[in-house]
């Protein structure tokens, strides 16, 4: 690890001493920019790592800082944010009733600006009733099951990405605060050992590319750290809302391993450990990426 | 004429093909040195430093240059940066040394992040390619023992 840190700053300064070997940089980033969103609302794109990183990372940073200028403005103004057309339509799915018991979200959330206000920020997280640690998807199917008498949403599909995107809006520029002490600890300690393993041919875990390579290039990729406190996020790639889960099944899946299903045990709890890392940076969501 | 000769070519390279797999050294088989190194060549035929390029730019293969920047390979877009620039690498490691790190980097750089180009085995959750889905080991090595040996002829080209 820390090897791989001392090499990447010596790189770094060999690549931008022989001009000629700079063959990377496809689209180069401005890494040192700042995100405003709408004019007014400051989003904390680079802060001090929580404690619990044990200096493993000297600052956590989101993802929007690795993105090229095109990108990152995307994300800067509403009218530009193509996910922002997501949450309008989860709104009007906020408001219709649905299932056996003719209730809507609003029948018992009201307004989402007020009642979701801060709940993104602390997403995974403990259900004492249900003794165990749930992601908002969890969250919401629970309710959609129990209260409303209608099915489950598919977690990675765009009914719940997009719900999910309407409460994330609420938190914007609030600092994620996921717990990980408690009831959560073992479902955060089971995520962690998830987060360092070498899954795969490639032997490859999430550590290797996003805890001890973020800022590189590989290929035409810019790594970031992997973060999530800008899910949903709506791709260039494929034009819609992306759930975290099913980004983390794509990374495995490129290290030539057997992925986890989205919504098993190994994802709800690499979801709680991954969040927890980017503790103290802001919601995001539904963020602008490549 | 070409058109007669052609099938004659094919039937040639092919039954030589054949003949060269039985003289491989499999996976399980390779001899490193302590330090890593596999003195002796994977197959009978000398590796091909052109085909070894190709090898090294191919996004389904080697795929070396979304790690490490080859200024010999400049024609193929996107070099990445997560592994040291290969340029002048044949000065600062033998052929044998060369032929170790492309087969199992792990056994020259304990815990590095270079994958293993030539192991079948021993993997956590081994999947069937990039589709996701459970593999069953013995995988087909990442690259040929041809293909190693082409990529080790083609990094002995590179001196400063
Ligand atoms: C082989 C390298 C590699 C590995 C291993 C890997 N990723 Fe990624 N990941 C990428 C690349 C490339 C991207 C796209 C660029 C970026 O945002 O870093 C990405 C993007 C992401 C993103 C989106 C970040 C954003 O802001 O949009 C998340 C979240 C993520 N990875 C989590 C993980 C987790 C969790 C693991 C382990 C289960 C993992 N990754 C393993 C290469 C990898
Ligand atoms: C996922 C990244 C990655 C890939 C893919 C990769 N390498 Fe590496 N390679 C590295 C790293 C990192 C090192 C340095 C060792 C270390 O510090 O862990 C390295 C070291 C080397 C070295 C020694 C370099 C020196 O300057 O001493 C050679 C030679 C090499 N790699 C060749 C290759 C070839 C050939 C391929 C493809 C067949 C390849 N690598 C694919 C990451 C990679």
């Amino acid at each position: 690890m820390t090897r791989t840190k001392l090499t990447r700053a010596t790189w770094s300064t060999t690549l931008g001493l022989l001009g000629g070997l700079a063959l990377a940089a496809p689209l180069a980033a401005d890494e040192n920019a700042d995100l405003v969103i709408n004019g007014d609302l400051n989003i904390t794109v680079r802060t001090e790592a929580p404690a619990h990183l044990d200096g493993a990372l000297s600052e956590i940073t989101s993802g929007w800082v690795y993105r090229s200028d095109e990108t990152q403005q995307l994300q800067m103004d509403d009218f530009d944010n193509p996910g922002m057309i997501f949450v309008d339509q989860a709104m009007d799915v906020w408001g219709t009733p649905d299932g056996t018991e003719g209730k809507s979200c609003a029948s018992c959330h009201d307004d989402p600006a007020v009642s979701m206000k801060g709940v993104r920020a602390v997403y995974p997280k403990w259900n004492e009733e249900a003794g165990e640690v749930r992601t908002l998807a969890m969250q919401i199917n629970a309710c959609r099951e129990s209260r409303m008498g209608a099915d489950k949403w598919d977690i990675v599909k765009s009914d719940m990405v997009n719900m999910e995107a309407l409460i994330s809006v609420q938190s914007r520029g609030m600092p994620v605060n996921v717990a990980i002490d408690g009831p959560a600890q073992e479902t955060w300690e089971k995520g962690k050992e998830i987060y360092y393993t070498r899954f795969g041919q490639l032997e490859l875990a999430c550590a290797n590319c996003h805890e001890d390579n973020y800022g590189n290039y590989i290929r035409a990729d810019h790594l970031s750290q992997g973060q999530i406190n800008g899910f949903p996020a709506y791709r260039l790639k494929n034009a819609k809302l992306n759930a975290v889960q099913d980004r983390f099944k794509g990374c495995v899946r490129d290290t030539r391993a057997e992925t986890f299903k989205p919504g098993s045990p190994e994802f709800n709890a690499l979801e709680l450990y991954v969040a927890s890392r980017g503790n103290g940076l802001s919601v995001e969501g539904p963020s602008v990426r490549n | 004429m070409t058109r007669k000769l052609m099938p004659m070519a094919f039937v040639l390279a092919a039954g030589a093909a054949t003949s060269l797999a039985a003289a491989e050294v499999a996976p399980s088989d390779v001899v490193y040195d302590d330090y890593g190194a596999i003195e002796a060549p994977l197959t009978e035929t000398a590796g091909s430093a052109e085909e070894g390029a190709k090898v090294m730019t191919n996004r389904g293969l080697g795929n070396c240059v979304a790690c490490h920047a080859v200024t010999a390979l400049e024609s193929a877009p996107f070099h990445g940066e997560v592994g040291p620039p290969l340029d002048g690498v044949a000065d600062r490691w033998s052929v044998a040394e060369l032929r170790g790190i492309v087969a199992n980097a792990k056994k020259t750089y304990d815990g590095t992040i270079m994958p293993a180009f030539y192991k079948t085995s021993g993997y956590i959750r081994p999947g069937d390619a990039f589709t996701g889905k459970a593999g069953t080991e013995p995988l087909p090595p990442l690259l040929t023992a041809q293909q190693i040996e082409d990529v080790v002829a083609f990094l002995t080209t590179l001196k400063e």
